[in-house]
């Protein structure tokens, strides 16, 4: 029992921040918030699938994604084409030149549905592809940097001209894509309209338990051998690699899993919003979504979920009132998350938090604030 | 890449290098070298700064890739093997600085060195059973860390660090263990511990040293090779090596 409790949670206090978190968006939220603001509060749960997949590789293995948006986008894209194609029913697009296919391939003057758009009549298909297509695009990236040695700021640097590329690829190629405007319109998931109130509530739901999933997943990742070696990799690559592992491979993998974890976030994303465009796809986003996992705290999983909430509120709130004023905040706030506290929100908590909600991660190795100085919790 | 490593002639040494050269933009830092390790043989290997001792180290485990020449290990070619497969087939290499893991505790040090689950899904599903957790202990106990198993290994002093890397090497159980500079910084006292350590492990396997103390050396050396820019100068007993002029020339007479 107890082991288990370990294993998927991290510890008794990784249960009570567990639970701390799944009552707040389970039941707190749906309970105070009007539907319009809850719809919010899924949108911000969708960011946090990203946060939370940044702590697994950021936070524990050293490896800084600028790119995450890439990932995001993509799932995002691969719901989106099949609402689209749903919405796109020849009934529902009989004023088009030709009908049954998507309104903008329509005004491009495209008269066939592009090979690439065919499996996305299938929903199972589709399902696959959200998680699939990002995973191996994380796999392709990952593979062709980590196996040549290329980490650290070359790495993320590499990733972001990458999100970059995606969103001028995606804007120019407008006929197949949806260009700047992103996927516009969509309707239904097999006939249950998904703008209705109902429908937001129950998808409301579904991201959370989607994302609670995520969180104990990631845990199992984090405990395991696996969970280990990243730490260890993130502090002394060189001694993993000739203590006889092949570190790129742990790197892969862990990208791979963000990858796919940012996928779903994104897919739920479109279910939500109701469409899905270039702007969550390009370097502004992705860094976005660092911010949120930074502030949150990048070694807790848990944080970064409240990173993702407490960030993106903010941004609705300020933005509401003094909208110019944001970025410069958003940039202060990321400052001041580098600066004092490193360890995020998480970190404060776990410091002058009550015992009881201490160390969302005890159980697992809460890093040092500087190389050479480390926490030291109970040197006894 | 590698000239011929397969002309190389089969031997009865564990650590058979010859004609191992590297070269970094036409300066030859190992030049022509040919070395022989015994099983169970202690080899410390000593020179000035600059000599390539530590290259050495650096081409066998795989760090560095020769320019030509062979290094065989039970008469297997590592050169043309990618780092962890050199530790896979029994080569384990300490570092000069200690290169431990000081966000995780020693306990966890250990379980991250340990020679199962060390493919990714093999990790995943790697698990801390009654086995892996004696061996752990074993292997703190042999490094005098048996009370600090639950501590971040951060906190270790110089030499308890050097102490757990050295057990990070013997719970993998290789054949050869490399050491850079074991006893640097070390106290008199943990100097003494450390010499008894390697002369307890050296049962069953052999050790290829780098070291500048000289009564440490004498201590636990069964044999000293002497290098000097890239190449051996002298090898033998420390005797020998000691009372050599051309070894207190470069090395030993300031």
């Amino acid at each position: 029992m107890n082991q288990a409790v370990n294993k998927l949670f991290g510890g008794l206090s990784g249960l009570v921040g567990f639970l701390l978190l799944a009552g707040l968006i389970l039941i707190v939220l749906p309970g105070v918030l009007d539907g319009f603001r809850l719809n919010l509060v899924g949108k911000y749960l969708t960011y946090a699938f990203v946060a939370v997949s940044l702590v697994l590789c950021w936070g524990y293995g050293g490896i800084l994604s600028l790119g995450q948006g890439i990932f995001f986008g993509l799932g995002g894209y691969c719901m989106a084409m099949f609402l689209k194609l749903e919405a796109s029913s020849p009934a529902n697009t009989a004023i088009q030149t030709t009908p049954g296919i998507p309104d903008f391939m329509d005004w491009n003057q495209i008269t066939a549905l592009p090979w690439f758009w065919k499996p996305f009549y299938s929903l199972p298909l589709t399902l696959i592809a959200i998680v699939a297509l990002p995973t191996l695009f994380a796999w392709l990236i990952s593979f062709a940097l980590f196996k040549r040695r290329v980490g650290g700021v070359y790495f993320s640097i590499i990733t972001q001209a990458i999100a970059s590329i995606l969103t001028i690829l995606i804007v120019g190629q407008q006929g197949y894509t949806g260009g700047i405007n992103g996927i516009t319109d969509l309707r239904t998931l097999l006939g249950w309209d998904i703008r209705t109130d109902e429908a937001k509530w129950v998808l409301y739901f579904v991201t959370c338990a989607l994302l609670l999933g995520v969180i104990v997943l990631s845990r199992l990742i984090l405990t395991s051998k696996l969970g280990l070696l990243l730490v260890a990799l993130r502090d002394q690559e060189d001694r993993v690699r000739f203590s006889g592992y092949d570190v790129a491979n742990i790197k892969i993998f862990i990208f791979c899993v963000a990858a796919a974890i940012s996928a779903i976030g994104g897919a739920m994303f479109t279910l939500q919003v109701g469409f899905m465009s270039p702007s969550f796809v390009g370097v502004v986003p992705s860094i976005e979504l660092v911010i949120f996992a930074a502030v949150g705290g990048r070694y807790s999983l848990i944080g970064a979920v409240y990173g993702a909430l407490l960030v993106n509120a903010a941004k609705t709130m300020f933005s509401e009132s003094f909208p110019e004023l944001w970025l410069y905040l958003m940039g202060g706030l990321f400052i001041a998350a580098v600066l004092l506290f490193p360890r995020g929100i998480a970190g404060l908590v776990e410091r002058y938090g009550p015992p009881a909600m201490a160390a969302i991660g005890k159980r697992l190795p809460v890093p040092a604030l500087r190389r050479g100085a480390p926490a030291v919790r109970s040197a006894k | 890449m590698t000239t011929n490593p397969s002309t190389a002639s089969n031997t009865d040494f564990l650590l058979a290098i010859e004609d191992l050269t590297v070269s970094f933009d036409g300066f030859k830092a190992v030049n022509g070298l040919n070395l022989y390790v015994d099983r169970e043989e202690i080899r410390v290997i000593i020179g000035p700064n600059g000599a390539g001792k530590t290259t050495v180290l650096d081409l066998i485990c795989g760090k560095t890739r020769a320019t030509s020449g062979s290094i065989r290990f039970h008469n297997r070619e590592l050169t043309r093997l990618a780092e962890h497969e050199i530790v896979w087939a029994g080569v384990g290499r300490k570092f000069q600085n200690p290169a431990i893991y000081e966000n995780l505790t020693v306990a966890e040090n250990l379980v991250v060195s340990y020679p199962k689950g060390r493919s990714v899904f093999g990790s995943l599903g790697f698990r801390r059973d009654a086995t892996v957790q004696t061996r752990v202990e074993e292997v703190a106990e042999a490094v005098f860390l048996q009370d600090r198993l639950d501590e971040p290994a951060g906190i270790l002093s110089h030499g308890q660090k050097q102490w757990l890397e050295i057990g990070m090497l013997l719970i993998q159980e290789p054949e050869l263990i490399m050491l850079d500079e074991p006893v640097a910084g070390m106290s008199v006292r943990e100097r003494q511990q450390t010499g008894e350590l390697l002369a307890r492990i050296c049962q069953g396997r052999s050790m290829l040293i780098i070291e500048h103390d000289m009564d440490f050396v004498r201590s636990i050396a069964h044999k000293v090779t002497v290098m000097h820019q890239g190449k051996i100068l002298v090898e033998g007993s420390m005797d020998k090596v000691h009372d050599d002029p051309r070894v207190k020339e470069v090395y030993l007479g300031h």
